[in-house]
């Protein structure tokens, strides 16, 4: 964990004196805000998986680029790409009994939190709504394309995909 | 929620098909394409794209997870109304084409992904919910000659995702409801009169996203920013971004056969939006590759139907 943080020391400070320091950048964490947010060797779509984070888990950002952040997983396990939008400066704040202990947030930050729509009230909206068709949402969110379903798919269609999103 | 006419429908397919967020996301589809043509620098397309997102910030308050739980209750009650196509390999090769799509979007990541899922009905008609969670229609896959045009729909309807359109559709005076109030605080388990609370403002909103989706239609600013979200979705993936006027030109003869009261009035012809995105179009390269596998691959599972 030392060894992290001396990384992330280091980085930081480069990244600071760098021109284009932006959105994330000097900011020594950020919080997963998907489910299951996928790292990747490179800063690409493409990019090989290497590693994944779950909802509320806090990263360590080393550098970023255009739309993509690289992070090491707080238990310093593995480091990658990760794109912006699975990440989010705000800490997360999971519903009590599910995880860690609240973090207050600080400096103005707000919290987020598992509150407010959440599980408990799509259970009360089922209830109340009993024609909702739930049944097909959870369906149809189990349409799942893997990544070598989508690599092969890119190649047999002579996609170039990564035009705009490879380094 | 209210029975909509056919017309109705027709009409709010053409708005859907399109798709706010005024310079932000605009930009940037301008931005990414002036540097494949070599008319900006990296550096200049950067600064523009940091720009937009500034000046566009989204809606703080909602957080993913809430997104995603509103995503689903819409999709559920839309399917109230129209029934799921039971074509498991042509769901999955729209769900291969979209997922794809929204892997190269500004938005890859939601709270629980992008699905697709193709309606069961003659209608012409795609529905982008909160979160990610998309409906096409059979009757839209029947209109497109090709998967750039099934591409450039699907595009268009992850543009609204990442700009976040449907979110938008959501009332401010849902903010001031007591039931809201009950949702931001502290994160502990709802129940009795303060589950009743957020509840209700949980329906409230889901009543203001399906109206906006489903009849009123999104801004015609909404639906060109989402038509230049999509060019660039396209371009990034490698497809050919002008099925977006091949798809427009077919709705702009659909349009025009069609029963369409009010739309006029209200929301952008297909033509004025081949218009808008006429522009952005002549900045793309001629030549894309692969055209010709996609359109038989896209045939394949067309014609096996």
């Amino acid at each position: 964990m030392r060894a992290v943080h001396a990384i992330v020391g280091i980085l930081g400070a480069g990244l600071l004196a760098g021109p284009l320091c932006g959105w994330g950048a000097g900011e020594r964490t950020m919080n997963v805000q998907v489910q299951k947010a996928e790292l990747r060797a490179s800063p690409s779509p493409l990019g090989a998986i290497v590693g994944s984070a779950g909802y509320g888990d806090t990263v360590h950002v080393l550098e970023e680029k255009g739309a993509w952040v690289n992070v090491v997983l707080s238990e310093g396990t593995a480091t990658g790409w990760m794109h912006q939008s699975a990440l989010t400066r705000q800490r997360i704040r999971l519903r009590a009994g599910e995880q860690e202990a609240e973090v207050r947030a600080s400096s103005g930050e707000q919290a987020l939190a598992g509150k407010g729509f959440n599980k408990d009230v799509e259970e009360a909206f089922k209830a109340k709504n009993r024609n909702a068709n739930y049944a097909w949402v959870d369906q149809m969110v189990e349409f799942r394309v893997s990544p070598e379903q989508m690599r092969a798919f890119l190649q047999q269609g002579r996609l170039q995909g990564g035009q705009g999103g490879t380094p | 929620m209210r029975r909509r006419g056919r017309a109705v429908m027709v009409a709010g397919t053409a708005v859907l098909l399109a798709g706010c967020q005024t310079a932000g996301l605009l930009t940037q589809g301008a931005a990414g394409l002036g540097v494949a043509t070599g008319k900006l620098t990296p550096q200049q397309a950067e600064a523009l794209t940091k720009t937009a997102e500034a000046t566009g910030r989204a809606l703080e308050k909602f957080t993913p997870e809430q997104e995603y739980y509103l995503g689903r209750a819409v999709v559920a009650t839309v399917l109230t109304q129209y029934r799921p196509l039971e074509d498991r390999r042509l769901n999955e090769y729209v769900n291969l084409v979209g997922q794809t799509l929204a892997a190269f979007s500004d938005k890859p990541e939601t709270f629980g992904g992008y699905h697709f899922l193709v309606l069961d009905t003659d209608e012409v008609n795609a529905i982008a919910a909160p979160g990610g969670l998309i409906l096409v229609s059979r009757g839209l896959l029947e209109c497109c000659p090709d998967e750039e045009a099934l591409a450039a729909v699907l595009a268009h309807e992850i543009a609204h995702v990442q700009l976040e359109h449907g979110m938008k559709a959501i009332e401010s005076s849902r903010w001031k409801s007591a039931g809201m109030t009950a949702a931001l605080e502290a994160g502990k388990t709802l129940a009795g009169k303060e589950l009743a609370e957020v509840l209700s403002t949980f329906e409230d909103c889901i009543q203001d996203i399906t109206s906006r989706i489903l009849n009123a239609g999104y801004a015609r600013k909404q639906e060109y920013a989402a038509d230049r979200a999509a060019v660039e979705i396209l371009r990034r993936a490698g497809y050919d971004p002008r099925g977006l006027r091949t798809m427009l030109e077919e709705m702009a003869q659909r349009v025009k056969a069609a029963d369409v009261r009010g739309f006029g009035k209200t929301h952008p012809h297909p033509s004025e939006r081949l218009t808008e995105l006429e522009p952005l179009l002549r900045l793309l390269p001629d030549e894309v590759v692969g055209r010709t596998e996609r359109t038989a691959r896209f045939r394949k599972q067309m014609v096996r139907r």
